[in-house]
């Protein structure tokens, strides 16, 4: 069952539409990238998700029942990427008020909150205060009181800014196991790199719209361009010693660490190139099919809309 | 609702538990007291004595013009405008002689300026003086028969009655002026001091980028009432010590003061300025100490305080709401809330200056109005109530009053929630007025 549903989703501000008839679905315990470039309205789609903004048409159901703020609240867990924490209060002390504000009794935030603090080791912190910690410990502690009640959905925003790689790690590992404990998790970013090693399915929003949507692989299937890195048995690399290719199959379109780049012509198959290859009596020491990276269709897909605010404007009926 | 009772009681407690809480409970009533008592001191010890040589054309005013501890004469002949310092004299008046008809003008020649209540007094001297002499001269009248009947006159004063009816209770106006006078003040500092607490309570969370943390878990209008509320206890409660505090400080001053200080203390202070003006409200209360007593045990005082803590409460909501609005609008620099806490603070201070005309004239149009717009209700009618109700303030008017207030901070505090729900989660610009009352009255 999905966890949430959204459908046509639509927010309007004054002069621009910031998310326009959005509709997408999020599988229980699946890690999902909300990407997009910047003003493309993610965070108000994040902020009608939970219950910050209302959506001005459209409809979100979560857990199979349409989402109502005030009660679903408390299996959401919301780290904005604007975040921050009281300075001048005890991180102990903060911890149970945020997460008593989110519902839970006393006595169950005093639990979790311990421990929590002891899986990541902040025990010895309960009665500092924020200002003397690192900013990487600050976004530790932001983690965990985003998860500390236990959601069944996590809406992350840039988690990893600020983290050394140590940190980047824990956090990471712990996305995992909560996915694994059934939590979903969206992940919003402009960091392809991280999209691609965590994300089992992702939409890219542009403009306030959905460009698409898909698993991680089946993206990079779609966009593929039949590309594949040849490695060959020869001392020289293959351009130097006279031999040339000629294939109705192939092409040779670059090279890249001394092995040949070949592009599929259409209406043939790998297959093809291998058995031109063997016939020519060439060895093959390799044979890869390279995917583009999420970076490449990303970028292939918002170009020409380089300036990130550009929406379209209201057209007002009267 | 119980999350905004754990918002409330985090603002609550993180401000009590500070020690610039505890500093400014405790530290404030003494500074105050030092001051008042500092201001009154020196009035006391430092009353010139002027001496004031005359050049008297006429010959008679030797005989009229009286002499006190604080202005005297000197008529030694010789004395003249370039030797009066000479002779000890801070001042030389020069009396021509009368003319029968029209007036006649009298010079003050000084270097260094008598003040304004010298001066008054003079003229007065002067004044009696030629009434006395003419009374003398153009009567029958002797001397001592007209020094006679200034003292027998000297027997009669007003004793005020508040007429409620079928009673009359005794009142007093210097009391009722003092407590007017002083609730009021109380009422303007208060709305600015924690007015701008809820306001730096806002902006703190803005700038700390907690806001968005927050309003995913409880609604932003949650957040900015139990913020309201939370201050407001704590201005309750460092209120309730300051009146416990002032009231043993009180208590210890009167065994250890001399009684007499009391009776000699300055009667007509003229007001001006801040200082002088809490200068005069203290020299009143001291030289009515025995009416105040008297005022405290006649009047309702469980009506005024009642409605002392009505109207601070009101004005405080009322106010406050909308410098938690300016908050949330802000960013990070200070300068940009200066500017937009302008048309808030100006009714503040304008109701100020209103009380302070108000105190002087409790039943004037004025007063009725100011008294009744919430804008300026909490510090007007504060000055209004200690001369009387339903005397002075008709039931009419307070319930009006009282009933506008709630009113009003409903309507700001919807207002200002609309705009903090918008303002909180806003980065970089500073929204103008204009973009404000857009957010204020969007529909959705």
């Amino acid at each position: 069952m999905p966890i949430l549903e959204v459908a046509d989703l639509q927010k309007n501000f004054a002069t621009q539409i910031a998310v326009n008839k959005l509709s997408f679905q999020l599988d229980q315990g699946s890690i999902f990238g909300l990407l997009g470039p910047n003003g493309a309205g993610k965070t108000t789609l994040i902020r009608m998700l939970t219950g910050i903004f209302y959506p001005d048409e459209g409809s979100i159901r979560f857990q199979g029942h349409p989402f109502d703020p005030a009660n679903d609240i408390i299996n959401i867990g919301y780290m904005p990427e604007e975040r921050g924490l009281y300075k001048k209060m005890k991180i102990g002390e903060q911890a149970l008020y945020l997460a008593r504000l989110k519902g839970l009794s006393s006595q169950d935030a005093l639990r979790k909150v311990k421990e929590w603090f002891v899986k990541f080791e902040m025990q010895s912190w309960w009665n500092k205060k924020v200002e003397d910690l690192s900013k990487g410990m600050q976004q530790k502690l932001q983690f965990v009181i985003t998860v500390l009640h236990e959601p069944k959905l996590i809406i992350l925003d840039e988690p990893f800014s600020g983290l050394d790689p140590v940190n980047s790690n824990l956090i990471k590992d712990e996305i995992y196991r909560l996915a694994h404990n059934g939590a979903s998790i969206i992940f919003s970013t402009h960091r392809m790199e991280q999209v691609e090693e965590i994300c089992d399915h992702i939409i890219l929003m542009n403009k306030g719209e959905k460009i698409l949507d898909g698993s991680v692989s089946g993206v990079k299937q779609q966009f593929k361009e039949n590309l594949f890195a040849v490695g060959i048995e020869e001392t020289a690399s293959p351009g130097d010693n006279g031999w040339k290719p000629e294939s109705a199959a192939f092409e040779v379109v670059g090279q890249r660490d001394g092995q040949w780049v070949v592009k599929i012509r259409d209406g043939y198959r790998p297959n093809d190139v291998l058995r031109y290859l063997i016939d020519n009596g060439k060895g093959i020491t390799a044979f890869t099919e390279i995917l583009p990276s999420l970076s490449d269709i990303f970028i292939r897909l918002v170009e020409g809309t380089p300036l990130a605010r550009q929406f379209q404007p209201v057209k007002l009926s009267v | 609702m119980k999350k905004m009772w754990l918002i409330t009681r985090r603002e609550y407690l993180t401000r009590v538990r500070n020690k610039t809480f505890l500093l400014s409970t405790f530290l404030l009533p003494v500074v105050f007291i030092l001051f008042i008592s500092g201001t009154v001191l020196l009035q006391l010890k430092t009353k010139s004595h002027n001496r004031i040589g005359v050049i008297d054309a006429n010959g008679f005013f030797s005989d009229y013009l009286k002499g006190d501890s604080t202005l005297s004469f000197d008529f030694s002949p010789g004395i003249d405008t370039l030797n009066y310092e000479k002779r000890g004299c801070t001042a030389v008046l020069i009396i021509p002689r009368l003319a029968d008809s029209g007036k006649t003008e009298c010079r003050l020649k000084y270097k260094k300026a008598l003040g304004l209540e010298q001066s008054s007094a003079l003229d007065d001297r002067i004044r009696d003086a030629v009434t006395d002499h003419t009374i003398f001269e153009k009567t029958t009248v002797s001397r001592a028969k007209l020094d006679s009947i200034r003292t027998e006159s000297d027997i009669v004063h007003i004793s005020s009655f508040e007429d409620n009816g079928q009673t009359a209770r005794a009142s007093s106006q210097t009391s009722a002026y003092v407590i007017g006078y002083v609730s009021g003040i109380l009422i303007y500092l208060l709305t600015f001091i924690y007015g701008a607490a809820v306001m730096r309570g806002v902006m703190e969370e803005k700038t700390n980028r907690i806001a968005e943390v927050m309003v995913s878990s409880v609604r932003p209008f949650e957040l900015m009432w139990g913020k309201i509320t939370g201050i407001g206890a704590v201005g309750l409660t460092q209120f309730l010590l300051w009146i416990v505090l002032l009231g043993a400080i009180g208590f210890i001053a009167q065994g250890i003061l001399p009684h007499d200080t009391l009776q000699n203390l300055p009667k007509n202070t003229p007001m001006s300025g801040g200082t002088a003006a809490a200068a005069a409200a203290a020299a009143k209360v001291q030289s009515s100490g025995f009416n105040l007593s008297t005022f405290i045990i006649n009047t309702n005082m469980g009506l005024i305080i009642f409605c002392f803590l009505f109207y601070f409460i009101g004005g405080y909501l009322f106010y406050s709401a909308l410098f938690a609005a300016v908050g949330s609008a802000v960013n990070e620099d200070p300068q940009e809330a200066q500017s937009l806490m302008l048309p808030i603070t100006l009714p503040v201070v304008f109701s100020f200056v209103i009380m302070t005309v108000v105190v002087q004239d409790p039943s004037g149009p004025l007063a009725t109005w100011a008294s009744i717009i919430p804008f300026s209700s909490p510090i007007v009618m504060m000055a209004r109530i200690p001369s009387g109700v339903p005397g002075t303030v008709p039931y009419w008017q307070l319930g009006l009053s009282m009933v506008l207030l709630v009113l009003g901070f409903l309507g700001t505090t919807w207002l200002a929630g609309k705009i903090y729900r918008i303002g909180i989660l806003m980065y970089g610009k500073k929204p103008s007025w204009k973009i404000m009352w857009k957010w204020a009255f969007r529909s959705n």
